[in-house]
């Protein structure tokens, strides 16, 4: 077992593109660390080049204490499952399983036990004799599992792997392959854009954008206090609104008529912030930082509601339990409590408080 | 589909594809029935459309007798020489065209490309182009009436190489990341993945060039003298002109047909290997 360290890995691609951005941090042995950002923020790059299939261009990669740049993927002691499963179409699903354990020169028994112990835990022991044409998108994936299961490596990648199943199968697969990692306690590193699996399958979450990382942390850090505002927008649905503000002397923020009492902090007054507001934390009738909500429309998610309005003129999206409002037109009184404000500042994108 | 069509135009079809057929298969039909009749009748203007009595006669001098004076070897020989060359040319372009494609699709050299568009523009330059220069290099290499000189100079193939390198290029790259990732090299890349994955358009090229090797004329009439090196090809030609003699017409005719058959089994056979790939592989 080992962890997977980077230090300031760079990838620049010929003609000047720079993917990753000098990118650092640390996954702990048997970690499951997600990578999440927006398509074309060097996620996949990364992921890649900790696989070794993507030379670094400068920096480190270790897995345990052996630093992997010059290592050949085979040799890295790691197994990747890949958005399309990638299975070799003209093999069994048996020999799919079996093939990295028969190029290593595993004796035939030992690749046997393996290969049906791999397809006892992800029971798909009826369809070892099938080829992959003959398999569903979820049993694909089940297989493509079993290929890097089978061989017990150091470290799993995982590549976006749900993305081409439906919205069903992938809650499903989503578990399984977070119980999976549990019960072998290896290292992951799965990347996707998809931030429910972001949220629900990390141990450490870490927020990507344009080639640099945004935030490292838990998952209930990096919603609970963003670093930045793009990680602020970007965890969270709907998205964190954001309203522009100013400062004032006794340290609350005003927006329009409203007033934000925040808690302690250093910030210098008159300065303008922008005040972040996630619509769950809103709530109706509150009497902390109470301010007034013309109502301009409602959308009905079942048990709760969206209501779209306006807070100094910046849309505001306030997320409360279905009944709680009935129709457009109206004004509603809402409230939010101080901890649960963000501010940030418009020049950096940087957290304030 | 239109099903209630006016009987005409329903009829139209068949009667444009009979005629078809009737174009393609009568000159095969006179020819069998050619090879069928003994050679006086022929001779005398006689010929019928219905088959006469001398055909295993005729078959059997063919194969293994030939004429009496224009060829003076028998057809069976003309015909291993044909295969030979067949083979030889078909087998020799995949294993050059499948390599050469891999190397320029999955491997990173300098001027790749130019390698690669090297290749493509010996399509401009068919042997009857470079005919003196092929020819005159074959001579020097002593290989003037042998299966190397009748085969080798018509192997380099681009037509191949394009059409291997337009089917890996649709072999997503993830397989080779998980070959790479799963301890295969390059080579063990090739052999376990890609070439299964080929087999399909491996039949298709293999198809085209046994008939390409096969149907050549030109290059070995230029490069073979010997009786016992001439293809069937040559064969029927040297049958139907003759100087002073009849030409042996039955004989002729029966060459003819003898000389349709390896291709037609060639395309039966591999058409069903083309077919059954079709349905089965999915990249």
């Amino acid at each position: 077992m080992a962890g997977v360290t980077l230090n300031t890995v760079r990838k620049t691609y010929q003609g000047g593109v720079d993917a990753v951005k000098g990118v650092s941090f640390d996954v702990p042995d048997g970690a499951f660390c997600v990578l999440v950002g927006p398509s074309g923020c060097g996620k996949s790059t990364l992921l890649r080049m900790v696989a070794g299939l993507e030379r670094i261009t400068s920096g480190d990669i270790a897995i345990g204490d052996r630093i992997v740049n010059e290592i050949e993927p085979a040799d890295r002691d790691i197994a990747m499952v890949f958005q399309n499963y990638a299975l070799y179409p003209h093999m069994s699903v048996y020999d799919n399983i079996a093939y990295g354990l028969k190029n290593r020169k595993t004796p035939k028994d030992e690749i046997d036990r393996r290969v049906r112990e791999a397809a006892k835990i992800l029971a798909i022991e009826p369809l070892l004799d099938r080829k992959p044409r003959q398999l569903s998108g979820g049993q694909r994936q089940r297989v493509a599992m079993g290929r890097a299961i089978v061989r017990k490596p150091q470290v799993f990648l995982f590549d976006e792997p749900l993305s081409n199943l439906d919205a069903k199968l992938r809650v499903q697969m989503r578990v399984e392959i977070k119980k999976l990692q549990k019960t072998f306690g290896v290292t992951a590193i799965y990347v996707t854009h998809d931030q429910v699996e972001a949220m629900t399958m990390s141990d450490i979450l870490v927020v990507m954008n344009a080639g640099e990382v945004e935030q490292i942390g838990t998952p209930t850090e990096i919603y609970r206090h963003p670093a930045t505002r793009f990680v602020a927008t970007f965890i969270g649905s709907p998205p964190m609104n954001l309203v522009p503000g100013t400062m004032q002397a006794d340290g609350s923020v005003r927006v329009g008529e409203a007033h934000f009492r925040l808690p302690p902090h250093g910030f210098v007054p008159g300065r303008t912030v922008e005040l972040g507001l996630r619509p769950e934390d809103i709530v109706i009738g509150g009497s902390d930082n109470a301010f007034d909500m013309k109502i301009e429309f409602v959308e009905e998610l079942g048990a709760t509601q969206l209501v779209y309005g306006r807070l100094d003129g910046a849309q505001l999206i306030v997320q409360v339990p279905s009944g709680s409002v009935t129709g457009a037109g109206g004004t509603v009184r809402l409230g939010i409590a101080a901890d649960r404000l963000h501010v940030f500042d418009p020049a950096t994108g940087r957290r304030a408080v | 589909m239109v099903e209630n069509r006016h009987w005409f135009f329903r009829l139209l079809p068949h009667v444009v594809l009979s005629l078809g057929v009737f174009i393609v298969a009568f000159p095969v039909y006179v020819a069998f029935v050619g090879s069928t009749l003994d050679a006086t009748t022929i001779a005398n203007g006689q010929m019928t459309l219905i088959p006469g009595g001398h055909m295993f006669e005729n078959y059997y001098r063919t194969l293994f007798v030939g004429t009496s004076g224009t060829t003076r070897q028998p057809v069976l020989a003309m015909m291993f020489n044909s295969f030979v060359m067949a083979m030889t040319i078909a087998i020799g372009k995949i294993v050059i065209s499948i390599i050469s494609a891999y190397a320029v699709v999955y491997y990173r050299f300098p001027f790749r490309m130019a390698a690669f568009w090297l290749i493509f523009v010996t399509l401009m330059l068919p042997v009857e182009v470079r005919i003196y220069p092929t020819y005159k290099i074959v001579a020097d290499l002593g290989m003037l009436d042998t299966y190397a000189g009748l085969a080798v100079p018509l192997i380099a193939s681009a037509t191949g190489t394009l059409l291997f390198r337009q089917f890996f290029m649709t072999i997503p790259d993830e397989l080779m990341e998980a070959s790479q990732i799963d301890g295969a090299g390059p080579v063990r890349f090739f052999i376990d993945t890609v070439l299964p994955l080929s087999i399909t358009t491996i039949a298709a090229l293999f198809v085209i060039q046994f008939i390409y090797g096969w149907n050549q004329y030109l290059w070995p009439l230029l490069i073979t003298t010997r009786d016992n090196m001439q293809t069937i090809v040559i064969g029927i030609k040297k049958m139907i002109v003759t100087q002073d003699a009849l030409t042996e017409w039955q004989l002729a005719m029966t060459t003819a047909v003898l000389a349709m058959l390896p291709p037609v089994a060639v395309v039966i056979l591999m058409q069903r290997l083309f077919v059954r790939g079709l349905v089965e592989t999915e990249k």
